[in-house]
C-alpha cells in the first residue's frame, strides 16, 4: 500500500514532520524526526527512481481525482533524478547539522531550524514531483520561504539582510512565474503540465504563449541565479549557517533549473523554444557572461564561502550553457552537471562548515597552513576543487566532456575553447586555496590541529567519495541524463 | 600470474606502496624499505609482461566503462612496455639515490616526498599501459597533480612560483588543447582505442582538419616540452634534484614524448600522416626547439638549468624522429626514450651529488671538482657522451636510427639539425668535463657524495654503456612499435 | 480592442509596474515590502478578471443557465494570497530583526554599516 502512494508520501512525510517538530519543541527529538523524515524521503526517491527506470513515467493522482482536473504527481527520468539528488543531499546534511547547527544557532531555536529544514525539503521534493503548474508554485514558495528563514539563522547580522534581499528577489521571481502560468492557463484552460503541452499547439494566438515563456524564463532565472539575476546568491551563501549553505548550494538552484527544463521541453517543446524565440542564443550569451565574470570575481574573494558562492554562479552558467547548446549532448551535459555540481558543491560547503566550526570564519587569513592542522578536510576540499576544475576521475570532468562534445558537434569550436579556457580560471581560485593551505605556514589565526567531529567529517567525505565515484562510474548519472535528454528532445512525456 | 593480473599489479603495487609509506612514515628505515620493495616488486611485474609482448600478444585489462562507449582499460603494447621498463627500472635506482640525497641534505617532509613519488610511478604505469586516449588522459593529469607537491617541496616563495608555472603550463595545455583534441577525435571517429595503423585512418579527414587536430595534440601534450610550451621544465628546477631526475628522465617528460609517439603511431597512423602531408610543419617546430633550447643551454651557468634546456632539446629529438614518419626513425624515437632517460638521469644524479657534497650549483664553480669527486664526474662524462651520441654509449644507437630515418625520408634539414645539435651538445657538455678534470680545484675541500648517491650514479652510467653492447630488449620492442 | 474592454489588463500592468518601481526605487525596507505586495496584487487581478465570462453566472449549477463563470482562478488566487501574506509576514519579521540588529531599516544606512564593518576587519 505504501508503494502505490510513494510519490505522495515522498513529499508528505517531510511536510508532516515540520509541525510535529514544532509541537514537540525538543531540540534532540527535532533532529531525530528530521533525520527520519529525510531518510524516508531518500528511500522513497531511490525506490521511485528504480520504478521509473523499470516501468517508465510514474503518474499519481492526488486524492484520486483524475488528471487533468485533479492535481497529478508525474515523475519521469529527469524528475526521479532530481528527487534522488535533493533527498540524498538532505539526508546527508542532517547528521552534519547535528554539530554544525549546535555551534552556529542558539539551542532554543534548534527545533525551529529543523522544522523549517523539513519544510524546505518537502517543498523542493514537491517541485520535482508535481505535474501541475500551480502546485509547483505552491511548493516553490514553501521551499523559498523556508530558505529565507534558514538563511536568517546565520550568526552574522548580515545574514538578516541577505535573507531579506533573497526574499524580495525570490518573490519577484516566483510572481513572474505565476504570471507566466496565468497566461498559459488563459491560453490552454488547464494547469496540468502534460495537458498543457498537448493543448498549446492549438492555442489561437501565439503572443501570450511567447510572453508566458519570457515571464517563466525570467522568473526561474531569478531562482536559479542566472547572470545578471544572481545578486542575492553570494551574500545568501556566505552568511547562512554552514549546513544551510551546503544544502542550498547543492539543491535550490538545481531544482529551479529542473523547472526551467520541464517548461522548456515538456510543456513548450523544443521547436517553439528554439525556433520562435532565440532562447538558446540568449541562454548561451548569458551563460558565457555568467561563467566568465563569476569565475574571475571568485578569484579575488577574501573568504572561502564567498569564493565558492561566486564559483556556484559560474557553474550554474555551465548548466544553462548545456541548455543553450540544445542538442542531445548539450542537454545531457546540463542534466549531468546539475547532479555533479550538486554533489561537488555539497561536499565543498560541508567541508568548509568544518573549517568554520574550528576557525570561526573561513577567511583566507585563517586557513594558512590548514593542510597541517586539518589534513583530511583540506584534502577533501582539494578533491572537490579538482571536480570543479574538471580533472578526469572526478564528476566535474564528465559534465565538461559532454559540454565540449556538444559544442564540437554543433561546430561551435569557439564555445568549446571557452568551456575549457574558463576551467583554467577555476584552477586559479582552487589553487588559491591549495597554496594557502599547503604552502603557507600556519598563521596566528589558524585553528589548532584537529579535524571537525566525525558527525561532520563523515557526511562531507561521503560526498567527496561520491564526486570520485560518479567521475569513474557514470552509468547512473549519464544514463539518466541521456534518457532525460532524449525524452525532452523527443517531445512531451 | 596471468598477464592481466600482472598489469593490475603494476598499477596497484606503487599505489599500495604509497599507502605503506604513509603508514611507515614515523620510522625512516622502514619507510625507505617499503619504497625499495615496492620499486623492486614493480620492476618484477613489468618484467613479467615482457615475454608475452615480445611474442606479439597484447595483454589487456578492462576496469570499467567510464563514459558511454569509452572504457577505463589497459593494453600492453611494445612502446608502452618499453616506457614501463624504463620508468620502473629507474625508480629503483632513483629511490636509492633519493635516500642518499634526502638524508644527506636533511630535507624536510620526506614521507610526503616518497608518497608522491610512489603515486607518480603509479600514474606513469597508467599512462604506459593505457588502452585508449581517455585512460591516458586520466593518468596524464594525475601525474601532473601528483608531481606538484614534489616540485613545490621546499615550500618557499621560489617553490611556489615554480609550482605555478609548472601547473599553469601543464594544466593549461592539457585542458585547453589536449582535451578538446581527444573529444574531437571521439566525435569524428567514434572510438578512442589505440589501434596499430591509427584509429583515425578510416575517418577520411581533410588535410587541414588532420593538421589542426595534430597541432592540438602536439601542443596539448605539454609534457613533451615543444616550444613555446616548454617553460615549465626550467621552472620545475626549484625541486630537489631527485625530483628533477624523476621529472626529467623517468616519468614526466617521458610520459610526454611517449604520448606524442603513441598519438602519431596509434591515433593518426604513420601512413595516414605521411600520405596526406598534414604533419609537414611538425619537423620544423621540433627542429626549432632542438636548436633554440641547445643555444639557451649553452649560455646557462646554473647546472640544473643547463640540463633542463638540454632535456627540452633532447625531447624534441623524439618528436622530430616520430615526425619523420619512417619506420627507422620511429625505432629511433622509441629507443631514444630509453636512451635519453638513462643518460639524463645520470647527469641529474651527478648534479645532485655535486650539490650534496659541495653545495655548488653553477658551472663556473666546478673547477677541479673531478679530482675531488672522481666517481661522480666519471659518470657525468659517460652520461654526457651518451647524450652527445658517442659510442660506446646507448645514445649513439638511437641517434643512428634517427639519422637513418632522416636520410630515408630525404629530409636533409632534419639531418642537418641532428648533426648541428650534436655539435651544440658537445659544446655545452664537454667544457664542464674539461674544467672538472683539468683545472685546479677551488674552494673548501670536500669528498665524494654519500655512498647511496654514488651507487646510483655508477649504476645508471654502467647501464648507459651496457645498453650499447646489449641493446637486445629495448631494440626489439622499438622495432616492434615501428612494425619491423 | 478598446481600452474599455481590456481595462482590467491595463490596471494589472499599472499595478505591476508601480509595485516593481517601489521595490527598486525605495530604500526603506518596509516600503519595499509594500511595493512587493502591490506587485503581487496585480497578479491576482490578472487571474481573476478573465475568470468572469461575459454573460456568465455564479458557478453553482442551476436550471436554465448554460454559461458559468470560472471558479478555478478564485481558488488559485486564494492560494496565492495566502502565499503573499506569508511572504509579507516573513518579510516584516525580517525587517524587525534587521531593525534590532542595525538600528535602522534604510537600505543605504545598512549597506554603509556593513562597509564600515568590513573595513574594520
Amino acid at each position: 500500500m505504501i508503494a502505490e502512494h510513494l510519490p505522495a508520501l515522498q513529499v508528505a512525510v517531510p511536510l508532516a514532520a515540520a509541525p510535529l517538530i514544532v509541537l514537540l519543541r525538543h531540540p534532540t527529538l527535532a533532529w531525530w524526526i528530521a533525520l527520519g523524515a529525510c531518510g524516508f524521503a531518500l528511500l522513497a526517491a531511490l525506490l521511485t527512481a528504480a520504478q521509473v527506470a523499470g516501468a517508465g513515467t510514474v503518474s499519481y493522482a492526488l486524492g484520486s481525482w483524475p488528471p487533468p482536473w485533479g492535481i497529478e504527481y508525474r515523475i519521469d527520468t529527469l524528475g526521479a533524478f532530481v528527487l534522488v539528488l535533493v533527498a540524498g543531499v538532505a539526508a546527508l546534511v542532517v547528521p552534519f547539522a547535528w554539530r554544525s547547527v549546535a555551534a552556529e544557532v542558539p539551542r532554543e531555536q534548534h527545533y525551529l531550524f529543523y522544522a523549517v529544514y523539513c519544510l524546505c525539503v518537502a517543498g523542493l521534493l514537491g517541485m520535482a514531483a508535481t505535474g501541475d503548474a500551480f502546485n509547483l508554485f505552491v511548493f516553490m514558495e514553501i521551499a523559498s520561504l523556508a530558505m529565507y528563514v534558514l538563511i536568517a539563522f546565520g550568526r552574522d547580522r548580515r545574514a538578516l539582510f541577505a535573507a531579506y534581499q533573497y526574499l524580495i528577489l525570490g518573490t519577484i521571481g516566483a510572481t513572474f512565474y505565476v504570471i507566466g502560468v496565468g497566461l498559459l492557463y488563459l491560453m490552454t484552460g488547464t494547469l496540468n503540465l502534460a495537458d498543457m503541452a498537448s493543448r498549446l499547439p492549438l492555442a489561437q494566438s501565439e503572443r501570450p504563449v511567447l510572453a508566458a515563456l519570457a515571464f517563466i524564463t525570467v522568473g526561474m532565472s531569478l531562482k536559479l541565479a542566472l547572470f545578471p539575476l544572481h545578486l542575492w546568491l553570494p551574500n545568501a551563501y556566505t552568511f547562512a549557517p554552514s549546513a544551510v549553505t551546503a544544502f542550498l548550494a547543492a539543491t535550490a538552484t538545481k531544482v529551479a533549473v529542473y523547472v526551467l527544463l520541464r517548461f522548456y521541453f515538456s510543456v513548450f517543446g523544443a521547436p517553439l523554444v528554439s525556433a520562435e524565440l532565440p532562447m538558446p542564443q540568449i541562454l548561451l550569451a548569458l551563460s558565457i557572461a555568467a561563467i566568465v565574470t563569476a569565475s574571475l570575481v571568485a578569484v579575488w574573494q577574501p573568504d572561502l564561502k564567498r569564493m565558492f558562492a561566486y564559483s556556484s554562479v559560474a557553474q550554474i552558467g555551465y548548466i544553462t550553457l548545456g541548455i543553450g547548446i540544445a542538442s542531445r549532448d548539450g542537454l545531457t551535459a546540463a542534466v549531468v552537471h546539475l547532479f555533479n555540481h550538486g554533489i561537488t558543491k555539497g561536499a565543498l560547503f560541508l567541508l568548509i562548515g568544518g573549517v568554520v566550526l574550528r576557525a570561526g570564519w573561513a577567511g583566507f587569513e585563517r586557513i594558512q597552513g590548514l593542510g597541517r592542522s586539518m589534513p583530511l578536510t583540506s584534502l577533501g576540499i582539494v578533491i572537490a576543487g579538482l571536480s570543479l576544475i574538471g580533472i578526469p576521475g572526478t564528476a566535474g570532468f564528465v559534465s565538461k566532456w559532454f559540454l565540449v562534445l556538444g559544442a564540437i558537434e554543433n561546430g561551435q569550436w569557439w564555445l568549446a575553447a571557452l568551456v575549457v579556457g574558463t576551467s583554467l580560471i577555476a584552477v586559479a581560485y582552487v589553487w588559491r586555496f591549495v597554496e594557502a593551505a599547503y604552502l603557507a605556514a600556519p598563521g596566528p589565526r589558524t585553528p589548532a590541529p584537529g579535524e571537525p567531529p566525525a558527525a561532520m567529517l563523515v557526511p562531507a567525505w561521503l560526498m567527496v567519495a561520491a564526486c570520485i565515484y560518479f567521475g569513474l562510474d557514470t552509468s547512473f548519472t549519464v544514463g539518466a541524463a541521456r534518457r532525460a535528454a532524449a525524452l525532452m528532445l523527443g517531445g512531451a512525456p | 600470474m596471468s598477464a592481466a593480473q600482472l598489469v593490475a599489479a603494476a598499477l596497484l603495487v606503487p599505489a599500495a606502496g604509497a599507502g605503506g609509506i604513509a603508514l611507515a612514515g614515523r620510522w625512516p628505515n622502514l619507510r625507505e624499505t617499503v619504497t625499495l620493495a615496492a620499486a623492486a616488486l614493480l620492476f618484477a611485474c613489468v618484467l613479467g609482461l615482457v615475454p608475452a609482448v615480445l611474442a606479439g600478444s597484447t595483454p589487456e585489462l578492462f576496469v570499467l566503462e567510464m563514459l558511454p562507449g569509452i572504457a577505463l582499460g589497459f593494453r600492453v603494447e611494445p612502446l608502452g612496455m618499453l616506457f614501463a621498463l624504463v620508468a620502473s627500472g629507474l625508480w629503483i635506482v632513483n629511490s636509492v639515490y633519493s635516500i642518499g640525497y634526502m638524508r644527506g641534505n636533511d630535507e624536510p617532509h620526506q614521507t610526503r616526498y616518497y608518497i608522491c613519488f610512489a603515486l607518480a610511478l603509479a600514474a606513469t604505469m597508467g599512462i604506459a599501459f593505457a588502452a585508449n586516449l581517455l585512460t591516458l588522459f586520466l593518468f596524464y593529469e594525475m601525474l601532473t597533480l601528483v608531481t606538484w607537491p614534489l616540485v613545490t617541496h621546499h615550500g618557499d616563495d621560489e617553490a611556489r612560483a615554480g609550482g605555478r608555472t609548472y601547473l599553469g603550463v601543464l594544466l593549461g595545455t592539457s585542458i585547453v588543447l589536449l582535451l578538446p583534441a581527444i573529444i574531437a577525435t571521439w566525435a569524428l571517429a567514434g572510438t578512442l582505442e589505440f589501434v596499430p595503423g591509427g584509429l583515425l585512418a578510416g575517418a577520411r579527414l581533410s588535410n587541414a582538419a588532420l593538421g589542426g587536430l595534430l597541432a592540438l595534440y602536439m601542443f596539448g601534450i605539454g609534457k613533451a616540452a615543444l616550444m613555446p610550451f616548454h617553460r615549465w621544465l626550467p621552472a620545475a628546477m626549484v625541486a630537489p634534484t631527485p625530483v628533477s631526475a624523476l621529472l626529467h628522465a623517468v616519468a614526466v617528460v617521458k610520459a610526454g614524448v611517449f604520448a606524442v609517439v603513441k598519438v602519431i603511431v596509434y591515433v593518426f597512423g604513420v601512413d595516414t600522416l605521411a600520405g596526406l602531408r598534414a604533419a609537414d610543419w611538425l619537423p620544423a617546430v621540433a627542429g626549432f626547439t632542438i636548436i633554440a633550447a641547445s643555444v639557451v643551454a649553452l649560455r646557462a651557468d646554473n647546472l640544473k638549468r643547463r640540463l633542463a634546456y638540454s632535456t627540452v632539446s633532447q625531447l624534441s629529438y623524439v618528436v622530430l624522429a616520430a615526425a619523420l614518419l619512417t619506420p627507422l626513425s620511429v625505432v629511433g624515437a622509441a629507443l631514444h626514450i630509453a636512451a635519453h632517460a638513462v643518460g639524463k638521469i645520470t647527469l641529474f644524479f651527478a648534479a645532485g651529488a655535486i650539490y650534496t657534497a659541495s653545495h655548488k650549483t653553477e658551472v663556473s664553480q666546478l673547477d677541479g671538482i673531478g679530482r675531488r669527486m672522481p666517481w661522480t664526474m666519471g659518470a657525468f662524462l659517460v652520461g654526457a657522451l651518451s647524450l652527445i651520441g658517442v659510442p660506446p654509449c646507448v645514445g649513439f644507437v638511437s641517434k643512428w636510427y634517427v639519422l637513418q630515418g632522416a636520410f630515408a625520408a630525404k629530409l636533409w634539414p632534419a639531418a642537418a639539425v641532428l648533426l648541428g645539435s650534436t655539435l651544440l651538445n658537445a659544446a655545452y657538455f664537454m667544457p664542464i668535463v674539461y674544467v672538472a678534470f683539468f683545472r685546479a680545484p677551488r674552494g673548501e675541500p670536500h669528498g665524494e657524495a654519500p655512498v647511496a648517491i654514488v651507487l646510483a650514479l655508477v649504476a645508471t652510467a654502467a647501464a648507459t654503456v651496457a645498453l650499447f653492447f646489449l641493446p637486445g630488449l629495448p631494440l626489439a620492442l622499438a622495432r616492434s612499435v615501428a612494425g619491423l | 480592442m478598446s481600452f474599455a474592454s481590456h481595462y482590467s489588463y491595463w490596471v494589472t500592468v499599472l499595478l505591476m509596474t508601480a509595485g516593481l518601481y517601489i521595490v527598486i526605487a525605495r530604500g526603506n525596507l518596509a516600503k519595499k515590502l509594500i511595493g512587493l505586495s502591490i506587485f503581487q496584487t496585480s497578479v491576482y487581478l490578472l487571474y481573476i478578471a478573465p475568470g468572469k465570462l461575459i454573460g456568465g453566472t455564479a458557478p453553482i449549477i442551476a436550471e436554465g443557465f448554460k454559461v458559468y463563470s470560472n471558479p478555478l482562478p478564485h481558488v488559485l488566487i486564494l492560494t496565492a494570497i495566502v502565499v503573499g501574506v506569508a511572504t509579507l509576514a516573513l518579510g516584516l519579521a525580517l525587517v524587525v530583526r534587521v531593525r534590532e540588529a542595525y538600528g535602522s531599516i534604510e537600505e543605504d544606512e545598512i549597506v554603509a554599516a556593513d562597509a564600515r564593518d568590513r573595513d574594520a576587519g
